[in-house]
């Protein structure tokens, strides 16, 4: 098989995945107890703006077609219109996640910067003292409900030190990254620990492999034999790992963003939530979900190409 | 799992039945202990038995502690002392009071009710919704493995926290709904696991035996294949439970699981961030109460990782 037509078939998988998605996320709206339209606007609504909204909606046709509408609306980006907000939902959406996707690519490129180290050094000195505390330290980092992290760091380095601001986004790029940073090292420290681990085991996995005794027996010099053999291909699984982690990466910034009060997605869920906003409860989770199946998609890819090994059939 | 060791890559997504249990990456990836001989390798299995050890006394002390809190608690959870308003750790208090005066150390060992519940209870349904359609679908194959494989693509394409707070946000807040999202979603990778160690297990001779001597498919699954297949399940759903304890503590924060003034621990933390610049230790203690609860189930999901693995008694 070629790759253009791994490309395809991989193309062809989401399509299923897609469908199912879309009737999830439709199907919440049904799950709302009693009369969606009522719960939006509340109970002392007026008959007649709660038959408008249904008919806004499309709350009174048969479910298949306000399905069908919905999927329409969706291919062509159109998500409805906040209850809240009066706005849009796409245009809503695009302006929060732009926060959001900062936010995580902050944390991506610092769980990378903390990760790389840690794992490799733990690995290499498999046993020593600095291996025991680094797994102590996964052992505990592993169980730390995120929001917490951000208030310890809050309270440690905003308050007493100072050296961040609490809460907001701040205005242009080095004010953002400025105060991104905190949050993104909440997130990070919740990725940390798996991929330390899986790049810890992934390392002692390779300098047991007969291709890692070969090189040695061949008189390769230790430093070549890691960077060259071991690494190289300790490194694969762990940014595979990583990709996968879109998903937690996503949830870990719905928590983040309302600990540090930042505009992003993730806190625009939880807004709505409170405002019984749905069909902006609704998109939020579509889009994640979609971003996930994106990811997931171009590390499948990522993958395919960097280990010659991955069969494409 | 992250590791790789008993999922392909594809799954090595992050969610319930996939937080690594402790031990996991040592045995299950580290090929070191194979190499040893004698001595060294009968130690490491004393200090795997301590794990059990531990873990095990670990979680007794925090299930005493909550089962005879009004014996062991200083105070009443919801005792208000409006003369000892946000005192700092002391004699009198020894983790400190909240804006009124609540005493946090009685209100953390009364919380180990709620969270312990939460974390035991979420477990239960995902983990015998997964037992029974991870055995059906490895089992029987074809379409309903089709089915359920599908359905599971689905699910999985969610961010796990995403999915779970749009299924509480249309339910409505509470732990109950909090249940039913988490039955909803987690039985995926407990499915998972199930289905690829049937896949594997159907095609041993005990089984052939079994059909052999004409016993039925429910008897084959229920008397033969389930009890040799099932103890990875357990052991990832003990991990879990802290998952949920998490889970549950997240929930809280963001408003939709437990409310103030209910001494779950998420509660209590969230409570705490409006007094950070003051009083840290209303936040602080309540999440060292989940990390150690955290570290509790890890050491025993550990231990009881290694006891069962076949081949290591």
């Amino acid at each position: 098989m070629s790759r253009g037509q791994y490309v395809l078939r991989r193309l062809t998988q989401m399509v299923p995945v897609l469908i199912g998605i879309t009737l999830i996320v439709f199907a919440l709206i049904q799950f709302i107890p009693g009369d969606p339209a009522t719960v939006m606007l509340g109970i002392h609504a007026r008959p007649e703006s709660i038959e408008a909204l249904n008919r806004e909606l499309g709350l009174d046709k048969p479910l298949w077609q306000q399905y069908l509408r919905y999927v329409r609306g969706v291919a062509m980006l159109d998500l409805g219109e906040s209850l809240k907000f009066k706005t849009s939902v796409a245009s809503l959406l695009q302006k929060r996640m732009e926060v959001s996707l900062f936010l995580i690519a902050l944390a991506t490129v610092l769980t990378i910067l903390l990760s790389l180290p840690l794992g490799i050094l733990a690995a290499l000195k498999k046993d020593s003292l600095f291996d025991q505390i680094v797994r102590a330290f996964l052992m505990v980092t592993m169980v730390m409900p995120g929001f917490w992290v951000g208030i310890l760091l809050l309270i440690l380095l905003s308050i007493k030190i100072g050296a961040f601001p609490v809460s907001g986004y701040g205005e242009g790029v080095v004010d953002h990254l400025y105060h991104l940073f905190l949050p993104a090292l909440t997130i990070a420290l919740s990725i940390v620990p798996i991929l330390v681990r899986s790049l810890r085991g992934a390392i002692l996995e390779a300098m047991f492999s007969d291709y890692v005794k070969t090189a040695r027996a061949k008189g390769l010099r230790e430093r070549a034999v890691i960077l060259a053999h071991v690494l190289r291909n300790a490194l694969i699984p762990a940014v595979t790992l990583l990709g996968l982690s879109v998903g937690y990466l996503l949830g870990g910034t719905v928590i983040v963003e309302n600990v540090f009060s930042l505009p992003g997605a993730g806190r625009l869920l939880v807004e709505s939530i409170a405002a019984r906003d749905y069909p902006v409860v609704q998109s939020t989770t579509l889009v994640f979900a979609v971003l996930v199946i994106l990811v997931n998609l171009a590390t499948d890819l990522v993958y395919s190409f960097l280990d010659p090994r991955v069969r494409l059939g | 799992m992250v590791t790789g060791a008993q999922e392909s890559n594809v799954d090595a997504g992050i969610g319930p039945g996939r937080v690594p249990a402790l031990g996991e990456l040592g045995p299950a990836s580290d090929p070191a202990p194979l190499a040893r001989v004698g001595g060294r390798r009968s130690r490491l299995r004393g200090l795997r038995e301590r794990n059990l050890l531990i873990g095990g006394a670990m979680i007794l002390a925090i299930v005493l502690a909550a089962i005879f809190a009004p014996v062991i608690a200083p105070h009443g959870p919801q005792e208000t002392d409006y003369t000892a308003r946000l005192q700092p750790p002391g004699r009198e208090h020894l983790l400190g009071t909240d804006n009124l005066g609540k005493d946090i150390l009685s209100r953390i060992i009364y919380g180990a009710r709620i969270d312990l519940q939460v974390g035991i209870i979420s477990v239960l349904p995902p983990l015998l919704f997964g037992i029974v359609l991870g055995c059906l679908s490895g089992y029987y194959g074809g379409r309903i493995d089709t089915a359920v494989m599908r359905l599971a693509d689905i699910v999985q394409a969610f961010p796990f926290l995403i999915l779970i707070i749009a299924i509480v946000a249309v339910l409505g807040p509470g732990l109950r709904n909090m249940y039913i999202a988490v039955a909803l979603v987690a039985w995926v990778s407990y499915a998972r696991l199930l289905r690829g160690e049937i896949l594997v297990a159907k095609h041993r001779e005990y089984v052939e035996a079994a059909r052999a001597m004409g016993a039925r498919d429910g008897r084959i699954i229920g008397r033969h294949l389930l009890p040799n297949v099932v103890s990875s399940s357990l052991v990832f759903a003990t991990a879990d439970v802290i998952l949920y304890i998490v889970l549950a503590a997240s929930l809280s924060y963001l408003g939709l699981g437990a409310r103030p003034p209910e001494p779950e621990w998420g509660a209590m933390i969230s409570e705490g961030q409006d007094y950070i610049a003051t009083a840290w230790w209303l936040s602080t203690f309540p999440g060292l109460a989940v990390v150690i609860t955290g570290i509790a189930f890890s050491i025993f999901g550990d231990g009881l990782a290694d006891a069962l693995r076949p081949g290591r008694r």
